[in-house]
C-alpha cells in the first residue's frame, strides 16, 4: 500500500508510525477531558466526563440511543456551537491547550480536529470542489500544482481515486453513498487534521461499503488519531484500540476494546455488550 | 320567481333530502337488520345531491341559453321593414333597448311604438321562460329525489359516490381557473390580431417611435406604434427596480436565515412582508410626492438633472415594493439547504460567511434565481408606481434620470378615456397585453423549471 506524504503537515503526528496497535494505546495524551458536562437548555445531556485520547489511537465510543456519546463527540471540536441552546462545561485540552478557552480560534481548532458525520454530506461541487474546498479555506496549497497534489493524495488516501481519478469534474452529489462517504472522508483528510472524529460513519451503508470505509479507517489511524461513535459493537471490536461505554450521559468505562468485549468491569457495560438493552 | 329565490329554495329542498336521504338508510338499516354500506350521513348527502345537481345543471344552462333563444323569437317578431339594412351592432343597440322596456326600464326617446310592443312580446316570452325554468326545476328535484331515495340499499355504495362526486368538484374548481387563462388569452390573441390588421407586427415590435395620435372622425393618419420606446422603458424601470431589490432582499434573507435570533426573525419577518402588502397606488405616490423630489434635489446637489418623475424614482421605489418578493422566496430557499452541508463547511474550519457564501448560496442558487425571476416578472408587470412616477415620455433614450414610459402606463393611457373599439388605437392595448403577458410568463416558466430543478437536488 502505497501511502503518500502527508501534504503540509503541521502537526507532531509521526506519518506512517511502524509501531503496533497495543504499543500505540500506551501513546502520549493527545486530547483530555475533564469533567465535560453539556446542557440543552435546562436538560443535562452528560455528566462530568474524565477521558484522555491518546495519539495515533483509534478510540471508539458504544452506547445506547441517546447516551450523549454523539454529543460528547461534537464536544471535541466544538462543533455543538453551532447548536444556540448548547452550553458546554468543563474542560477540554488539546496538546494541553484549552479548546474552550475564549481567545481560542474555532475555525482553526476545526481544521485541526475535522469530522465526519453520519450521513455523507458531499457539497453540491464537483469531486475536485469537494476535496480542494478545505485546502483553499486554508491556503495550503499556494498553485494549482499542489492543490491537484493534495486532492490526489487525499483521494488516494481516502481509498477512493481508482475509482474517480476520470470524473473529478462530475458532481459528488452523483456517487454512491459509501464512495460519497469515503469523498468526505478525503475532505477532511485534505484539511491535514491531527485528529478525525467520525459520527457513525458507516450507520447509512451498507455492508460493503461500511466495509471499505472501516478498512480505511484502519489504514488512516497510521497517520491520525481517530474517535468514532458507532452503534454497531462487532465495527468497533474490529476497528477500535480502546472502546468506551456511555450510559445516560455517563462515561461508564473505557479501556482496551479486548477488555471491554471480554471483561467488563461494570455491570450495565456487560448487560450491553452482552445484548441485555440498547 | 328570481334567481336568488330560486336558488334559495333549491338550497332548502337540498337540505330536506339531506334529512330523507338520512332517515331513510337508518330505517333500511332497521327494517333489513343490516350494516348499510355506508353512515347514514353519506346517503343523506348523496340524496341531496340527486336533488340539486340536475336542477341546478338545468338553471345554469337554461340562463345561459334562454336570453339568446329570446332575442332571436323578439327579432323575427319585428316588422321586417325595421330590421332590414341594420348592421350587427345596430341589432345588437335595438335589442339592448327592447329589453330594458322589457324590464320596465326607462331608454333615451321612449321607445317608438314598434319597441314597445316588441318589448311587450319579449316580456310575455320572459313570464314563459321563467315559469318554464321553475316547473322543470321542480320536477327534477321531485323526480331526483324520489329516484335516489328508493336506491337507498345495504349495498349502495353512498361513500364511494360522494367521494367521486368531491373529486369531480375540485377538478371543475381548478378548470375554472385554467379556463378563465385560456380564455383571456384567446380574446387578447383575437383582439391583437385585429390590431395587427391596421398595423404590421414588424412596425409594431420594431417600430422605435411611439406616437399613436387619437384618431377623430375622419382621419386619415394612424400615428406610429413602435413598441420599443415602450419595451425600453419597461427594462430600464424594472432593470433599476431589480438592482435595488436583489442585493437589499438577498441580504436580508441571508440575515434572517443565518444570522438573526428567532425572535428578531419572527418579528421582522412579517414586518418586511407587509412591504408586499402596501397598495402600490401608495407606493405611486410616495414616489410621486417624496422619492421623486427628493431625487431631484439630491441630484442638484451633485451637479446631475434628474427629472422628479424618471425611470430612476419609479424604479427605486418599485425595487422597495419587491424587496419581500425576494427576500422572503430566497429565505425558505437558504433555509431548505441542510444543515448537514453547513456542518460539512463548519466542521472543515469554514468560518460563518465562508459557509454560506461558498457552500450554502451555490447550493441555493438555483432557487434563488428563480426568486430573482418572479420578482422580475412583478416589476416587468407592475403599474401604479411607474403610471405615476415615471413620467409618461414613450421615447428611445438611455437617460435613468429622464422621464420614460412603460407598456403597462401605455395600455392605462390607450384604455382611459372615450374609446373605440375598432381603432389601432384602442386595440394597441391588446397587442401590448399579450406582449407583457408573453414576456411574465416566459420568465414564470423560466423560474419553476429552475426551482423544480433545484427540489429535485434534496429530496
Amino acid at each position: 500500500m502505497n501511502i503518500p506524504a502527508q501534504p503540509m503537515a503541521t502537526s507532531s503526528v509521526s506519518v506512517g508510525s511502524g509501531e503496533s496497535r497495543v504499543s500505540k494505546a500506551k501513546d502520549k495524551v493527545k486530547m483530555n477531558a475533564q469533567d465535560v458536562k453539556v446542557f440543552y437548555g435546562d436538560a443535562q445531556a452528560i455528566n462530568g466526563i474524565d477521558l484522555d485520547i491518546y495519539e495515533n489511537e483509534v478510540l471508539a465510543f458504544i452506547g445506547p440511543s441517546g447516551c450523549g456519546k454523539s454529543t460528547f463527540l461534537r464536544c471535541l471540536n466544538r462543533m455543538n456551537d453551532t447548536i444556540d441552546i448548547c452550553r458546554v462545561e468543563g474542560k477540554i485540552t488539546l496538546d494541553q491547550n484549552d479548546i474552550y478557552a475564549p481567545d481560542r480560534d474555532v475555525v482553526l481548532l476545526r481544521a485541526q480536529v475535522g469530522i465526519v458525520f453520519q450521513k455523507p454530506n458531499p457539497f453540491p461541487k464537483s469531486i475536485y470542489e469537494n476535496i480542494a474546498y478545505g485546502p483553499r479555506l486554508h491556503g495550503l496549497a499556494r498553485r494549482k500544482a499542489e492543490l491537484d497534489d493534495i486532492v490526489e493524495s487525499s483521494l488516494r488516501r481516502a481509498g477512493l481515486w481508482e475509482e474517480v481519478k476520470d470524473r473529478l469534474d462530475q458532481p459528488g452529489t452523483g456517487l454512491s453513498g459509501g464512495q460519497q462517504q469515503r469523498l468526505c472522508i478525503a475532505r477532511t483528510v485534505a484539511v491535514s487534521p491531527d485528529i478525525i472524529l467520525m459520527d457513525e460513519p458507516c450507520s447509512a451503508l451498507d455492508p460493503i461499503a461500511t466495509a471499505k470505509v472501516e478498512q480505511l479507517i484502519d489504514e488512516l489511524s497510521e497517520s491520525y488519531t481517530i474517535v468514532m461513535v458507532t452503534h454497531n459493537m462487532q465495527q468497533a471490536a474490529r476497528v477500535a484500540d480502546r472502546t468506551a461505554f456511555f450510559h445516560m450521559g455517563d462515561l461508564v468505562e473505557v479501556d482496551t476494546t479486548d477488555q471491554i468485549f471480554t471483561n467488563p468491569q461494570d455491570q450495565r457495560t456487560h448487560d450491553y455488550i452482552t445484548g441485555r438493552f440498547g | 320567481m328570481s334567481n336568488l329565490a330560486l336558488i334559495a329554495t333549491l338550497l332548502v329542498m337540498m337540505a330536506l333530502a339531506y334529512h330523507l336521504g338520512l332517515t331513510r338508510s337508518r330505517a333500511v338499516a332497521a327494517e333489513h337488520d343490516v350494516r348499510m354500506h355506508s353512515r347514514p350521513g353519506y346517503y343523506g348527502v348523496l340524496v341531496a345531491l340527486w336533488c340539486g345537481l340536475p336542477a341546478l345543471a338545468i338553471f345554469l344552462l337554461w340562463s345561459f341559453l334562454a336570453p339568446q333563444l329570446i332575442d332571436m323569437l323578439v327579432t323575427q317578431q319585428l316588422p321586417a321593414d325595421m330590421v332590414a339594412g341594420l348592421s350587427d351592432r345596430e341589432l345588437q343597440t335595438l335589442l339592448r333597448r327592447v329589453t330594458a322596456l322589457a324590464n320596465g326600464q326607462g331608454v333615451a326617446g321612449g321607445g317608438s311604438p314598434e319597441e314597445l310592443a316588441a318589448a311587450g312580446h319579449m316580456a310575455r316570452l320572459q313570464t314563459i321562460e321563467n315559469f318554464s325554468l321553475v316547473a322543470l326545476m321542480a320536477v327534477l328535484v321531485v323526480v331526483g329525489l324520489i329516484f335516489a331515495r328508493r336506491r337507498i340499499s345495504p349495498n349502495w355504495r353512498a361513500r364511494n359516490q360522494v367521494e367521486r362526486v368531491i373529486m369531480f368538484a375540485l377538478a371543475a374548481s381548478s378548470a375554472v381557473a385554467i379556463f378563465t387563462t385560456i380564455g383571456i388569452v384567446l380574446s387578447m390573441l383575437g383582439e391583437a390580431l385585429r390590431f395587427f390588421s391596421f398595423i404590421s407586427p414588424a412596425e409594431f415590435f420594431f417600430g422605435t417611435v411611439w406616437n399613436p395620435r387619437f384618431s377623430t372622425a375622419g382621419s386619415a393618419s394612424q400615428g406610429e406604434f413602435g413598441l420599443l420606446p415602450l419595451l425600453w422603458g419597461t427594462m430600464m424601470v424594472s432593470t433599476i427596480a431589480l438592482l435595488v431589490a436583489i442585493p437589499v432582499g438577498l441580504m436580508t434573507a441571508i440575515y434572517m436565515a443565518e444570522y438573526a435570533p428567532p425572535w428578531l426573525r419572527n418579528v421582522a419577518k412579517p414586518v418586511i412582508e407587509i412591504l408586499a402588502g402596501i397598495p402600490t397606488i401608495v407606493y405611486g405616490f410616495f414616489a410621486l410626492i417624496v422619492v421623486g423630489p427628493f431625487l431631484s434635489s439630491a441630484g442638484d446637489l451633485i451637479g446631475i438633472n434628474i427629472r422628479t418623475t424618471s425611470a430612476l424614482t419609479a424604479g427605486l421605489v418599485m425595487g422597495i415594493m419587491i424587496i419581500p418578493f425576494v427576500s422572503s422566496l430566497s429565505d425558505d430557499i437558504i433555509t431548505q439547504v441542510p444543515k448537514s452541508l453547513r456542518d460539512g463547511a463548519l466542521g472543515l474550519g469554514a468560518t460563518k460567511s465562508e459557509t454560506i457564501r461558498q457552500v450554502v448560496l451555490p447550493a441555493a442558487l438555483p432557487g434563488i434565481v428563480g426568486a430573482f425571476l418572479l420578482a422580475a416578472s412583478r416589476a416587468i408587470g407592475e403599474t401604479m408606481i411607474v403610471v405615476l412616477a415615471a413620467g409618461n415620455n414613450p421615447v428611445l433614450h438611455a437617460n435613468p434620470f429622464e422621464a420614460v414610459s412603460t407598456i403597462t402606463v401605455t395600455i392605462v393611457n390607450q384604455l382611459t378615456g372615450d374609446m373605440d373599439f375598432a381603432s389601432p388605437q384602442s386595440l394597441v392595448a391588446f397587442a401590448l397585453g399579450l406582449t407583457l403577458f408573453v414576456i411574465t410568463l416566459g420568465l414564470n416558466v423560466i423560474a419553476l423549471v429552475v426551482v423544480r430543478k433545484y427540489r429535485q437536488q434534496y429530496e
